[in-house]
Parts: C-alpha cells; structure tokens; sequence
C-alpha cells in the first residue's frame, strides 16, 4: 500500500468511528475542513507512528505543520526517504 | 507587585490616559469601552447586585467581560462560571459560594430552578445612562479550577493578585490589540481580559465552534497585536490556511507544555513576532514568562527570591507568590497552600543540562490538548469488562494534542494461540465501545495493548510514568 493509500484508508476509519462526515479526499483539502479535529490527528499521527514507524512531526524540529492532505502526506514521503528518522 | 493596586476595572477604564477607540470584539457583536464609562450593560441594576455574591453564567464572553466591568468593585464575590459547566453542579455552586444573585444574558439556560433570589440581565448593548456608585468593595473573584473529576473545584483570586504579573507598557500611543484563542471564563482567557483592560487595549474574544481559520482572519481584521493560545490552538493555527492572516508582534503560548518544534515552527512562520512561553495555572496564578525561545526554563530561577518563588520537591513545581489562588472554597477540600505559602502545581520536572523541562503531570493525569483526565477513571471503565482483570491508561507524546491517551490490559485469561487475533480484534471493540459509551471523546484511549503483566510497586499501587 502506497503512504498516501495508508494516510486517506487511516483517515477514512477515524471519521467513520468518531461518526464524523469527510470532506471530498483531494489533495488540496485543507485539513482542518477536513471535518476532523484536533484529535482526530492526534489519533491518526499515533496510528500512522505505529503502522508506518515514523512521526514526522516529532522526529524531526525542521517540519512545518501540514496544511492541506498533499503537506501530510508528503511529510510521511520524507520521513520514510530518510532513514534517521524512522524508528 | 503591580506599579499600584487597581481598585476596580472600571476606575481603570475611566483612567484618563487610555486611548480612545477601544473595543472588545466578539465574532457578531462589539462594544466601545468608552461607553461603558457612561452606561450599562445590566439596564442600571448594578447597584441592586452591590454587596452580593454574583455568579456570572452568560452563555457569551462578551456579556461576561461587561458583567466583569460592571460589577467589579460592586458584588462582594463575582463567581465566573465557565462554559462547560454543567447544569447538576450548580445548586452545589449556589450553596458553597454563597450565591444570591444571577447575571445572565438572553443566549444563557434557564437559571429559574435555583434557589437565588435575584437574577439580572446582561445586554450586549450598553444603554447610556448615569450609574450610581455605592461605597466600593474589594471584590473577591471566583474561578473554576479546569478538567478535575466530580463537581469543580473554586478557587478565590482578588483582582490585586489576578493582575500582579501585567506590566504596563510604557508607550501607550500605539494601542496593544489582544487576541486569545482562550474563553476569558477560564484563568488563561481571563489574564488576558485583564491585560487588555488594564493596558489601555482592545480585545478579540474567540468563540466556541467558530472555524480557526475564520477566527484568524477577524484577528485579522482587528489588527491584533499580541495574542495568546495553548501549544495546540497554536498547531491548529499554523495548520489552518489562515496562518498569514494575522502578523502580531507578541505570540505567548501558556496551559501546556511548549515544547521546542510548536516555538521554533512559530518563530519561522512569525519572523517578527517576540514568541514567549508563560506557566500559569488556576490556583497557581502566573508563574513567570520565558521569552528565549528555547523549551523548558533556566534552571536558576528556582530558589531566587523576589515577587515568585520557586521550589522543586519530588520532582513537582511549587509556587509562592502574591498572585496564587487564596484558597478554595466548598466542599471537603485541603488546603492550597502549604505552611509557608507555596502551592504544589502537580506539574512535574526534570532536570537536563542547566534547564529544566516539564515532564508530566503527578499522579499521572494526561493533558490532552488542554484538557486534563485521570488514568484512574478511564481504567474504571476498562476494568467493568468481565475478561479484563487490570490496566494501566498512560499519556503517549503526540504533536498535534500534546498527549494522547492509550491502554495497556492484562486479561484474567491469556487468549489461546490458535485464532487469538480475531478473538483479541473483538475485545478490543468491545473495550472501546465501552469506553465511547461512558466517557468524552478525549478520555478514550486512542490505542489499547493487550500485556501479560503490569509492574505493581511495593504498596501495591500499579507503577505509573509522569504523564
């Protein structure tokens, strides 16, 4: 599975358990339209540590936080290029 | 000490220096201060609320900071209730501060239940007219300590102490536009109410369910120069496509940990901003201000004398200053300060290098994104499921909320190892479902491992980590 595929299905399986409507899945998505909350992140960053072994925000002091769905998924595509960072 | 004691906030507004033009602004409504100088949001009736003790329970910041004005200097107690109250604890509240009258406004639930024999109106429109002035009291003000289980606790604050850590400044020619992604009824909101009014400033006031983005840009809007929010409103901030919206020139985050990635993401994206982090709680008052940009605090301020002193026992942060809580008041509670005056935060500390850092909460209470939960409540749920036969619910470190909450079980039978993992999937649902039906969204545990064992010490308590 791609990481965008990982990200999006995670996404997909938080919304339906916080019972929560999603907002189309693009790739300019504004994350915080998204319908997901701060949690919500919180959950999916703490899953996503766990299936793909990186955090990227934590990892590493250089990562901006993500605005749209292309910048969270492109912080995983880096974290995962560099191999410091992955536990 | 302040430069010199306010009598009340409304002698402060009436302060010849202050600039006119000021406001608070809230997201569909505003106010002039220059007028409450010469009116009323309470239809004139302040003076029937003097001497009382005056639960303020508006249902929008707005009217509560007018009521706050109004009022100061006026009621005997001003008890501030927050917006999450719920409804069953307010006879307790009535009955243990004393309540005998009501300030609501036209959004507020129906108080009429309670055994209060005055309720006023507040109005978000001030009506001109000349207010009478009675012999002014030294108002005590009352505020809900944040996220404790049960009813809330009260803590009493005087404004003297409420306003000791707010420095004047010195050039009041360019007025300081205050903005906080706070709700004033809690201490971190109200310090910044405080600022705002005492400084010769405006305020945005932000509003519950309102989108970041909007909020940013009506920040925006309003010019706002000096803001302040938890570590998470600040992630949400940068994490909204409204960011640029507002260019302040003071960023102060306090309520959570500030740790170094939240600090150095803001200094990049608000180059010109002086970004600072402040510890301060409900009871503890404002503790100090770090402003080098670094997580953590130097490691000399603690034992130095002066206006707030510090010590460290056991690891947790203890505080004495002319800015703590005086006491709490109702129900069977202990004292909030020990003999010599400090008062024990419960934030714990460790020491790395010439600063230290915090590190967690004592007892292991978890603050998720600003909003505090016991293990023990969320184990109690875990451990009503007839195969669990222990657990231990933890913080795990998390950029978006600060902490998250997990699970660690040991079930009374280990499952067998021929379709453990469909019979460990089902648990695990059952567990949550369990947890969901009892408990708010924050407090369910986000992941849960099955363990065969967990470390009891040896006066049998389970071994918990500093959240």
């Amino acid at each position: 599975m791609t990481t965008k595929l990982t990200i999006t299905s995670q996404i997909q399986k938080i919304a339906d358990e916080q019972s929560i409507t999603l907002a189309p899945l693009v790739d300019d998505m504004v994350l915080l339209d998204s319908g997901l909350d701060s949690l919500c992140f919180a959950i999916l960053v703490a899953r996503l540590e766990d299936l793909l072994g990186v955090d990227p925000f934590t990892a590493s002091d250089d990562v901006s936080f993500p605005v749209t769905l292309r910048d969270f998924v492109v912080a995983y595509e880096n974290a995962a290029k560099c191999p410091s960072l992955t536990a | 000490m302040p430069q010199s004691a306010p009598r009340s906030l409304r002698d402060w507004l009436d302060d010849g220096e202050s600039a006119p033009g000021r406001h608070i602004w809230a997201r569909h409504a505003s106010i002039a201060l220059d007028d409450l100088a010469h009116g009323s949001s309470l239809g004139g009736r302040a003076l029937e609320l003097h001497g009382r003790s005056v639960l303020v329970a508006t249902s929008h910041q707005l009217t509560a900071a007018l009521a706050l004005i109004e009022l100061d200097g006026v009621a005997r107690r001003l008890v501030l209730l927050p917006p999450d109250a719920r409804f069953e604890h307010l006879p307790a509240v009535v009955a243990d501060a004393g309540i005998d009258a009501i300030v609501s406004d036209a959004g507020a639930s129906d108080h009429g239940d309670l055994a209060v024999p005055l309720h006023v109106t507040c109005s978000p429109v001030i009506e001109p007219m000349t207010v009478g002035r009675l012999a002014p009291h030294q108002t005590e003000w009352v505020l809900f300590t944040s996220g404790t289980t049960g009813a809330p606790k009260m803590v009493t604050h005087s404004l003297s102490g409420l306003t000791a850590a707010i420095k004047r400044s010195q050039n009041r020619k360019d007025p300081v536009v205050w903005g906080t992604f706070y709700d004033i009824r809690r201490y971190g909101g109200l310090q910044i109410f405080l600022r705002a009014v005492l400084d010769g400033g405006s305020l945005v006031l932000s509003e519950a369910k309102e989108p970041t983005a909007s909020h940013l840009v009506r920040l925006g809007k309003r010019g706002v120069t000096h803001i302040s929010g938890t570590p998470s409103h600040w992630r949400r901030a940068l994490m909204s496509s409204a960011g640029d919206a507002i260019s302040p020139q003071y960023v102060r985050l306090s309520g959570e940990i500030a740790d170094q990635a939240i600090l150095d993401n803001l200094r990049a994206f608000y180059p010109q901003a002086r970004i600072g982090h402040a510890y301060a709680s409900t009871e503890a008052g404002v503790g100090f201000d770090v402003n080098d940009g670094l997580e953590g605090f130097p490691a000399s301020m603690i034992g130095q004398s002066g206006d707030v002193q510090m010590k460290v026992v056991d690891g947790s942060l203890q505080i004495r200053s002319n800015r703590t809580a005086t006491q709490y008041i109702g129900g069977a509670v202990a004292a909030l300060a020990d003999h010599e005056g400090f008062v024990d935060t419960g934030d714990m500390l460790e020491l790395r290098g010439d600063r230290y850092h915090f590190v967690g909460r004592k007892g292991g209470i978890i603050n998720v994104g600003g909003l505090k939960v016991h293990p023990e409540e969320v184990e109690a749920i875990i451990n009503r499921h007839p195969d669990v036969r222990m657990s231990l619910v933890r913080a795990r470190k998390n950029p978006f909320t600060g902490s998250i909450v997990v699970a660690e079980i040991v079930l009374k039978e280990q499952p067998e190892s021929g379709g453990a993992g469909a019979q460990v999937g089902a648990l695990r649902r059952e567990i949550l479902e369990r947890c969901r039906a009892a408990l708010p969204q924050h407090k369910v545990p986000v992941m849960i491992s099955f363990v065969p064992a967990l470390t009891v010490g040896e006066a049998g308590k389970l071994a918990r980590p500093h959240a």
